[in-house]
């Protein structure tokens, strides 16, 4: 419905930065398993659904991917395309869809504030956090802990 | 030295390494896989046991490895996020390092559709940087991704894919870079067939200064006919054939496809930061130690001591 905005990185960043902002002084109200995330999971389906065909995997990353959802590739990579990218720019695996990554890599490009994301190590997907609220675990730093073994 | 690889050792040692793609059989002949490598075995450093490649059941890199392995032969592991999850890879890894693999190629794998069985579930829990990263966990910290502690780490000389010849090609040499990051030591690429594009992109990796990091074996192949050089490009992911090179196979006839194997060899090795080939030659092993000869490469053995052992190996078992 609103994909049309996801041509708009800059704006969208922007807007990511201000949310992130907005939301931090109610870390304390927002808590994982409460009512309030019943309602955010909600919200952020519908709008992050509509925008950015969201498959709520709880542990957003849309900044350090060009504002593009890295979980509506096929394969899921949250780190840069695979080698199977088709001439015309589309998808291996859905030949009629344009490859997440090319619009990804794309888009960064336009991102002032966090197109050098793209070029960062990110850490395997936390399963466990699927259908969860990611505005909320963002506040939760600790949900989005990357594996011990990772981490050190 | 990582792993006491003999692939690592020929590449430090700046020598033009050749790997070489096994094809893996559809068979539980051991012989089958024998019979193969033995005619590889003088002509590269260490052969890939592809696993399930093209999301086609054959037998298993695992499987493979475990018979070539103890036939003395070098072996380059393939392992794809496709098929399984992070817990069975990490046993994979450690099995694999126990039978004495000492390369591992680290690969997200190609989807499900590409294969004969498209209805099967696709896995990719993790993917090829992730993954990457996880197999030197294990080798550096000695411990799994979950933190738990190792006894003994694998050794293991890590390997990535890379395609230059898939776009989006301004982000690919970037992208070798993050691979590098995440713990590649070498990298293979899918088929060369377009020189100027791996020109443009290697002149991108030299001035990031990525060639110095880790070893870059560029992937080369004989394609038999035009008719097949086009059933590649339209039905194996990642292929890219430039209209050029099907023409010149048109027109060329029997023996063209190597010819150009051969010519593409000798022009990768003129480019600066190339540090080896790695043959695909899919069913047509007898091949590879011709177009290894004729690019005037020298001749090598992937296998220790004499080409009779696994022969000798299997009788006895």
């Amino acid at each position: 419905m609103f994909r049309f905005l996801q041509n708009s990185p800059h704006a969208l960043e922007l807007f990511y930065a201000g949310t992130a902002k907005a939301l931090s002084p109610f870390r304390k109200a927002l808590t994982k398993g409460g009512r309030m995330e019943r309602l955010f999971v909600h919200f952020e389906k519908w709008t992050k659904g509509s925008m950015f065909d969201c498959r709520m995997c709880g542990q957003c990353v849309l900044h350090s991917t060009g504002m593009t959802c890295p979980m509506t590739c096929p394969k899921e990579l949250r780190n840069g395309p695979c080698g199977g990218v088709r001439p015309d720019g589309y998808c291996e695996v859905l030949p009629d869809k344009p490859c997440v990554w090319t619009q990804a890599w794309h888009r960064s490009q336009q991102m002032p504030l966090y197109g050098q994301e793209i070029l960062h190590l990110l850490a395997p997907v936390n399963r466990r956090l699927k259908d969860s609220s990611a505005w909320i675990n963002s506040l939760h730093p600790e949900t989005l802990h990357p594996p011990a073994g990772w981490q050190q | 030295m990582r792993s006491g690889s003999r692939l690592e050792q020929a590449l430090r040692a700046g020598r033009f390494a050749v790997t070489a793609e096994l094809s893996p059989p559809d068979s539980a002949d051991p012989e089958a896989v024998y019979e193969r490598a033995k005619v590889i075995a003088s002509a590269c450093d260490a052969m890939n046991a592809t696993d399930a490649s093209g999301a086609h059941v054959h037998m298993s890199s695992v499987g493979m490895c475990a018979l070539l392995t103890r036939a003395g032969y070098e072996t380059v592991m393939q392992v794809s996020c496709r098929d399984r999850n992070r817990i069975a890879i990490q046993g994979d890894l450690l099995g694999a390092s126990a039978m004495g693999v000492r390369n591992v190629l680290c690969l997200t794998g190609d989807g499900v559709q590409a294969g004969d069985q498209p209805e099967a579930k696709p896995v990719f829990d993790l993917d090829s940087m992730t993954l990457l990263r996880t197999a030197c966990i294990l080798r550096d910290k000695s411990m799994f991704l979950s933190g738990r502690k190792i006894d003994v780490a694998p050794k293991l000389f890590l390997g990535a894919a890379e395609n230059p010849f898939a776009p989006p090609y301004d982000f690919r040499p970037y992208r070798l870079q993050k691979k590098w990051e995440a713990g590649a030591d070498f990298i293979q690429t899918q088929y060369c067939f377009d020189i100027p594009r791996l020109r443009q992109f290697m002149a991108k990796v030299r001035e990031l200064g990525v060639h110095e990091k880790v070893f870059i074996l560029v992937g080369v192949g004989p394609v038999r006919t035009a008719k097949s050089a086009e059933w590649m490009r339209a039905n194996v992911p990642g292929v890219w054939i430039p209209d050029e090179i099907i023409d010149r196979l048109k027109k060329g006839g029997k023996g063209e496809g190597k010819r150009l194997c051969v010519e593409i060899i000798q022009q990768i090795r003129e480019i600066k930061g190339v540090a080896g080939i790695h043959i695909m030659a899919y069913k047509q092993e007898e091949m590879v130690p011709e177009i290894v000869a004729e690019a005037g490469l020298p001749l090598r053995h992937a296998g220790d001591g004499t080409l009779d052992v696994p022969c000798q190996l299997h009788s006895g078992d």
